[in-house]
């Protein structure tokens, strides 16, 4: 993780504090060093576990943990989002390697999680999925279906986090766990920016979808 | 007798038992046609958003996924998700419609899609079959299962009375010297009886695949008689391939009448297909009108 701020600042400028306000860089630091069986030697092997970044705005916290876990050169974050640069400010699958979908829009990774998970399923890959979705983005009802549907598939090898920094536009009364576990997912609510606890929520055992809600501070 | 739908539930159920990628994903409608039981059968409820993303994630890990639904519900109400789930996700999957343009009027406007070929037009890479016969549709449909590319395939309860060859181009079934018309799926034996009823001296080019355009098939059948006009009748959206023929007679003066289900109002009525048809112009009398004016002199 030492090296993630400097990572940060060839995208950013000389922003010595940027990377640390990026809502998602503690959760994709530990699942990239501690929990997603995927390195660049298999990134195309069908029992890696997938990791898919639905929420593709801000991705220079993705980009910088792709670079220091050797999947994409470095040096070509300086110029990123130039014409030629693989790198723009959403992700394309296509043009990064390690990058599982193309994203931006928003609500299309969820969705599209359910079919890989269900994939490796029918495959009988002991890889699972992980989608990392923001809970701004939860007011795409795209989201509601696949959430209803994960659940009645028993889609059990597919780990939903949200990250929360409540920048939902009419919040979520009750909190966002609680409409994950209304469907029928095991729900774990988690600080954001603890790495223990982080890992101790992405490594526990479940026989169902599993939502890890993330909260951070409210960004500003 | 068997219907387009019924071959196209025979083929895929046929080859979803020999063909391990073979995947289907639906939203209710006519799930009930396929082995529900089976791991790789998978209905997602009234959710088209989500039927398109899971078949978007079943491609991503290998399989061939059957996406299928009424045609608004399948190209319309998912489209960004066709736009981005699969086109710029760049997997492939084979697309299934029934309803066409307006195959049950009696439903109305909200199941009714004759925009749907002109939608798939705005994206790259797509293959779009518009077969006018159920055996036409086994066929297609064999060989989009095969294939790893981006497929729509759109089925019709109106069909002609045999088919024709598929997969290779345009297909001339008459010749002449006045001009070519271009059929397309469903419209041809109309098309065909319009042209004898006007004894038009003109050459019948049959399409039941439109994407891929065959560029060089209607060009040859165009320099093969002695005016460069073409007709076009589509069972969708008028014009929706005009901009093809444009381009394919680009570098040579010609005229071009589109004709298709009429952009300039939505018709607030019921009534049957027949009906629709007539007030489009695309039965037989509205065509053999066209036929006659355009064709003139």
């Amino acid at each position: 993780m030492q090296r993630i701020p400097e990572l940060f600042a060839r995208m950013t400028g000389d922003e010595k504090h940027e990377w640390a306000a990026a809502s998602t860089i503690d959760v994709l630091w530990v699942l990239y060093d501690k929990v997603l069986n995927v390195t660049p030697a298999t990134a195309d092997d069908p029992d890696r576990d997938r990791f898919l970044l639905s929420k593709g705005h801000g991705p220079m916290a993705y980009y910088a943990v792709l670079a220091e876990k050797g999947f994409l050169d470095e040096s070509i974050l300086d110029d990123w989002t130039s014409w030629d640069s693989p790198l723009g400010q959403h992700p394309d699958r296509v043009l990064v390697r390690g990058a599982e979908i193309s994203s931006g829009s928003l609500g299309h990774g969820l969705p599209i999680a359910v079919g890989t998970a269900i994939g490796q399923r029918i495959g009988g890959s002991r890889g699972r999925t992980f989608v990392l979705v923001g809970d701004g983005e939860l007011d795409e009802g795209s989201n509601h279906e696949a959430i209803a549907v994960a659940a009645r598939l028993h889609v059990a090898n597919l780990t939903a986090i949200v990250v929360d920094n409540q920048s939902a536009m009419y919040g979520w009364p009750g909190g966002i766990a609680r409409r994950f576990a209304v469907e029928g997912w095991q729900t774990t609510e988690v600080d954001g920016r603890d790495h223990e606890a982080l890992l101790i929520a992405l490594t526990a055992p479940h026989d169902r979808p599993h939502a890890v809600v993330a909260k951070i501070e409210k960004s500003h | 007798m068997t219907t387009m739908r019924q071959a196209f539930v025979k083929t895929v159920n046929d080859e979803i038992a020999t063909d391990p990628r073979i995947a289907v994903v639906t939203a209710v409608i006519s799930s009930n046609e396929f082995p529900q039981e089976h791991e790789r059968v998978v209905d997602v409820g009234i959710r088209e958003q989500t039927m398109v993303g899971v078949a978007s994630g079943l491609a991503l890990t290998g399989l061939r996924p059957v996406v299928h639904s009424y045609a608004p519900f399948l190209v319309e109400r998912p489209y960004e998700q066709i736009k981005l789930d699969i086109g710029h996700q760049d997997v492939g999957a084979v697309f299934v419609s029934i309803g066409a343009s307006y195959d049950d009027p009696v439903w109305g406007r909200t199941h009714q899609s004759p925009g749907d070929v002109a939608l798939f037009d705005t994206l790259p890479g797509w293959t779009v079959h518009v077969p006018g016969h159920p055996d036409e549709v086994t066929l297609l449909l064999r060989q989009a299962l095969k294939d790893d590319n981006r497929v729509y395939v759109r089925l019709s309860l109106h069909e002609n009375s045999r088919a024709h060859p598929v997969g290779r181009g345009f297909t001339a079934l008459r010749h002449g010297k006045r001009g070519v018309v271009l059929a397309v799926g469903p419209m041809l034996d109309r098309v065909l009886e319009a042209v004898d009823s006007e004894n038009a001296d003109v050459t019948v080019l049959y399409a039941a695949t439109v994407r891929p355009f065959d560029s060089d098939g209607l060009r040859a059948a165009v320099q093969d008689t002695d005016h460069a006009d073409v007709m076009v009748v589509e069972p969708y959206l008028e014009g929706t391939s005009s901009h093809l023929v444009s381009e394919t007679l680009q570098q040579i003066p010609h005229r071009i009448r589109c004709t298709g289900v009429k952009r300039h109002a939505e018709l607030r009525n019921y009534g049957t297909a027949e009906d629709h048809d007539a007030a489009h112009d695309l039965d037989v009398v509205g065509l053999a009108s066209a036929v006659r004016s355009f064709f003139r002199g």
